[in-house]
């Protein structure tokens, strides 16, 4: 029986009619449609989180200098408190708020009475304890529910205190997953920050990094790379990320996105407004990394920098190779199921092949069709009732919009180096393979049966699921507190890890000797 | 690290900085996983069951299955009756469990929805249950949490009948190992007891390499219904188990006795004989040999522990606990904070420090959080941190030791399997805080004055 029919036979009707078009078969030379970004169904235990959970647990909770507060009682505030490995160092003020939670705590009287005074106060106390130089408020759902104007209360908070204030209505019933909070979040940064810092010169070969959140130091070995082959990075989009350096984000001259479903809002707003190219690039295995370097060093067409970039590359393989080639040696022909968030169950598909690990299934959590099909599937994406409440900001060009290439050399890159363009998963996937949108518990179960893959790469909730029915699973979210596993060095940490894994001398020692052996 | 906290301590009544406690519906849903067969559902947006899953797992190191309502704007405008109406029937059949427990959210709760009237209209599969409780997240905290949900299985469940020989006990939010400590301590005893909820063999399960979604153990149904009908029960840890104590009594009319946690000599010596008054039989030998060797622990090491400065947080009913057992040892407790609101903890606490005449400007604090510790400490040191895992910043902040007790541990493996209840789990915590204090001496001490006998 093939994974679809396992998977499909046993729901009732109902069930049937919502998931059937969530499974898909890679096929070579089929374009395959998938639904996604549509809604969970009840009782089916998802993977997903929520709005706010987008929104400040993903793009605004890594901001270090900024006190996020949450407005609402207290559990919102104290699960994104820390979980979620983006490191930071304190910027140059000294400044690093992510070490602390702040949140407004309502109680009963605060949901009956409305909530704004207390939150006003809050921020009068955080003022006067912190004295932050920027303030976001994330709402969560009964903040909605009764109507507290954290908008209103962020003007007064600008006008009382002469600091910026962004409030992001984020409550959690909002859209169908975490991806609706990463569109608000994204809107907030391009109405209140992007481009409201001018002063001093920036100069070189000028980047954003955008969707690199520097879970286990991702963004730090990125950047270190960049800076070697000579780019100036000027933000990054928000792993160690700051307000200040996001209100400069508009001067660079390029945007590189690394988590296209996060953050590619602003990627195509920033276009719009200020003429800022992006360019999706991939620092997750040698070969996209390598493509990724080269494809910059072309869109900058600097001969001085195309070679540096090789020279860079070259040492960096260098560096690794040996060690890589002895583990892929130990990992070749294994088989792979990658289920995360956004866009990683596409990226670690690349640095599994650099082992010789093939990827058997492959789904994310909350994105969209064109995570999967390929951006050019945008236009057909019928808008529903969840993401018609989502803002669909518009933004027009900006007085200091600057187009970097002439439209001819844009066009010959858009198809020489995929200039602003993104190809989805599904194309990067095998024939015979799998890829699943918001892939359940259930169907995790059913998958691993059917499909049995070696490892399963997916985040805590499955963990010990899969790990007690006797399959490695190592957690893509938060690495399972390792890392960095982007870059060169990352990419061997990853091998390390993975081989680690598998070969745990535990795994053998599953069957007791008085019982007949059922396991490896 | 938190270099941003100053030593100023500010009056606030407006943010909570760095909180010591979570939500109720966290704790609903790990009570639920307690009971056999059930699967707990948490009636609101995904995010939160996504949240305390992935927070419980953390903590326990085991799955943590739960389902949600998956609450979109719609639902949230109109009602969630018709979303949770569709998950009863889906949960049924995909997961086939013989109960599922709900709990309500902030969301649910400040729409107002009515769980009674949306359950009473269900079409519920024969021999199938569905129970609930309210656990609106701007009340009380997860311990709370916790006691409503206990307290929902009681409503629905318990029956009074035909008297049976055994007791009921609600353990409190207490981890696996504790609830095995507690089955060991009745067995010794002689006592008879149905524990709800049981999570010895739910969330600390053997690796066999086969998936369980629903393991064997956690209380059955049966049991639970038999609760109506014991001759008495035993509510440990006030705070999380004083609501199903209260429903117990006004639904059957089973006495309890409300008692704290047997955490520390002196409260284990007590709990053991409420259940010698319980079963009329003597203490056995064994336990009195437990009890001898935790003592001759507390006296041997005596001096290391003497007077040594110690900040104790987390639930209230386990920090009371902590505190007792830290007086017994000698250590002076100089901040005793939990994030749960509810004033009883600090005249608890206040008591036992008057019994050891202890007081000596201890602070004590219900509702407080992690941000305001860390003031006193600035403004005080302390020389051991005893709590919970986000103490970890304190004691890098400041280096002070930090030894894990309560709920959350999230950095830590293996240690839901021991107790902190009984002579035993008492035994083993003096030991690692023992460990703590002598490792840093040990670290800190001129090399001269480093002796390898201590």
């Amino acid at each position: 029986m093939d994974f679809k029919s396992a998977v499909l036979g046993r729901y009732n009707a109902r069930i049937y009619k919502s998931r059937k078009d969530h499974i898909v078969e890679v096929k070579d030379g089929v374009e395959q449609k998938i639904a996604a970004n549509t809604r969970a169904v009840p009782g089916i235990m998802t993977n997903r989180g929520c709005c706010y959970a987008g929104c400040k647990g993903v793009v605004v909770g890594p901001l270090k200098d900024t006190c996020v507060i949450t407005h609402g009682p207290i559990g919102c505030g104290f699960y994104s408190w820390g979980t979620r490995r983006n490191k930071a160092r304190p910027d140059s003020d000294g400044n690093n708020y992510i070490q602390y939670c702040f949140s407004t705590d309502m109680q009963e009287a605060d949901i009956v009475f409305g909530g704004e005074k207390k939150l006003k106060r809050a921020i009068d106390e955080v003022m006067a304890i912190f004295k932050p130089k920027r303030i976001m408020i994330c709402s969560t759902c009964p903040v909605g529910l009764i109507g507290d104007d954290i908008h209103a209360v962020a003007s007064q908070v600008e006008k009382d205190y002469g600091v910026t204030c962004v409030a992001f209505s984020c409550e959690g019933y909002k859209g169908v997953s975490q991806s609706a909070g990463h569109h608000i979040a994204n809107n907030g940064l391009m109405k209140k920050i992007i481009g409201t810092d001018d002063s001093g010169t920036i100069t070189g070969h000028t980047v954003n990094l955008l969707g690199e959140y520097n879970i286990g130091g991702d963004g730090w070995e990125t950047e270190r790379l960049l800076r070697k082959i000579g780019y100036n990075v000027v933000a990054v989009f928000t792993g160690d990320g700051s307000v200040a350096d996001i209100a400069r984000s508009h001067r660079a001259d390029i945007n590189l996105v690394q988590c296209h479903r996060s953050i590619n809002y602003v990627a195509e707003m920033m276009k719009t407004a200020f003429g800022t190219n992006w360019l999706k690039v991939n620092f997750i295995g040698l070969k996209a990394i390598a493509k990724s370097l080269r494809d910059l060093a072309v869109f900058f067409g600097d001969s001085q920098l195309v070679e540096r970039t090789e020279m860079v590359i070259a040492e960096e393989v260098a560096a690794v190779e040996p060690e890589m080639t002895a583990l892929k040696a130990r990992l070749n022909g294994r088989k792979a199921a990658i289920f995360v968030g956004g866009s990683r169950s596409h990226h670690y598909q690349e640095l599994l092949l650099d082992y010789g690990v093939e990827t058997v299934l492959a789904g994310y959590e909350f994105g969209h069709r064109d995570d999967y099909e390929g951006r050019e599937v945008i236009p057909d994406i019928k808008e529903d009732a969840d993401s018609k409440n989502i803002e669909n900001l518009v933004v027009e060009p900006d007085r200091r919009y600057r187009a970097f290439l002439s439209p001819e050399r844009f066009q010959e890159l858009k198809e020489t180096i995929g200039l602003e363009e993104y190809a989805g998963l599904i194309r990067a996937m095998g024939d015979g393979s799998w890829v699943v949108d918001d892939l359940n518990h259930f169907e995790t179960e059913e998958m691993i049966k059917v499909l049995k893959p070696d490892v399963f790469f997916s985040g805590i909730k499955d963990k010990f699921v899969v790990q007690k029915a006797g399959v490695l699973c190592r957690q893509l979210h938060s690495y399972d507190y390792s890392g960095p596993y982007a870059g060169y060095s990352g990419a061997l940490n990853f091998g390390r890890d993975l081989t680690m894994g598998l070969f745990a001398p535990a795994w053998k020692m599953i069957d007791p000797p008085w019982r007949e052996a059922t396991h490896a | 690290m938190l270099d941003q906290t100053p030593k100023e301590i500010a009056v606030r009544t407006g943010i909570c900085v760095n909180p010591l406690k979570t939500c109720q519906p966290v704790g609903a849903l790990y009570a639920a996983l307690g009971v056999q067969k059930c699967l707990p559902h948490s009636h609101g947006s995904q995010g939160c069951v996504s949240y305390h899953r992935t927070f419980l797992t953390r903590h326990f190191k085991e799955p943590a299955v739960a389902s949600s309502s998956s609450f979109t704007e719609g639902a949230s405008v109109f009602g969630g009756g018709a979303n949770l109406k569709q998950s009863v029937k889906n949960i049924f059949d995909v997961y086939d469990p013989d109960v599922i427990a709900v709990h309500t959210t902030c969301l649910s709760e400040t729409i107002g929805d009515d769980l009674n009237a949306f359950i009473q209209e269900l079409d519920i599969p024969d021999g199938k249950l569905v129970v609930h409780c309210n656990t609106p997240s701007y009340v009380g905290s997860h311990v709370t949490g916790f006691g409503q949900m206990v307290a929902g299985f009681i409503k629905y469940l318990a029956q009074k009948s035909e008297p049976v020989n055994k007791i009921g006990v609600f353990p409190g939010f207490v981890n696996p190992g504790d609830i095995r400590e507690l089955k060991r301590l009745f067995g010794l005893m002689g006592v008879t007891a149905t524990i709800l909820p049981d999570t010895s063999e739910s969330l600390d399960n053997p690796m066999t390499g086969t998936y369980q979604m629903f393991p064997e153990g956690g209380t059955s149904i049966e049991e639970i219904r038999s609760l109506g009908s014991v001759k008495r029960a035993l509510a440990l840890g006030p705070v999380a188990s004083k609501e199903p104590a209260l429903v117990l009594k006004s639904k059957c009319g089973v006495e309890t006795d409300l008692m704290v946690l047997p955490m520390g000599l002196a409260r284990v010596d007590a709990f053991i004989m409420k259940l010698k008054e319980i079963s009329g039989a003597p203490v056995p030998q064994e336990l009195e040999l437990e009890r001898g060797r935790l003592l001759d622990l507390m006296l041997d090491a005596n001096q290391y522990f003497h007077q040594k400065k110690v900040a104790i947080f987390g639930d209230p009913d386990t920090v009371t606990g902590l505190t007792a057992m830290a007086l017994e040892l000698g250590l002076a407790p100089k901040y005793v904070a939990t994030g749960t609101p509810g004033e009883a903890f600090v005249t608890e606490v206040n008591g036992l420090l008057d019994q050891y005449e202890a007081k000596n400007g201890t602070r004590v604090k219900a509702s407080a959080d992690l941000f305001e510790l860390h003031q006193w400490i600035k403004n005080e040191p302390v020389d051991l941190l005893l709590g919970t895992s986000y103490g970890k910043q304190i004691a890098k902040a400041e280096d002070i030791p930090l030894v894990r007790a309560g709920f959350p541990i999230l950095d830590r493996y293996g240690h839901a399997h021991h107790p902190l209840i009984g002579y035993a789990g008492t035994r083993r915590l003096a030991e690692l805080i023992l460990g703590a204090l002598m490792d840093r001496y040990d670290r800190d001490c001129a090399d001269e004055d480093l002796d390898v006998v201590m």
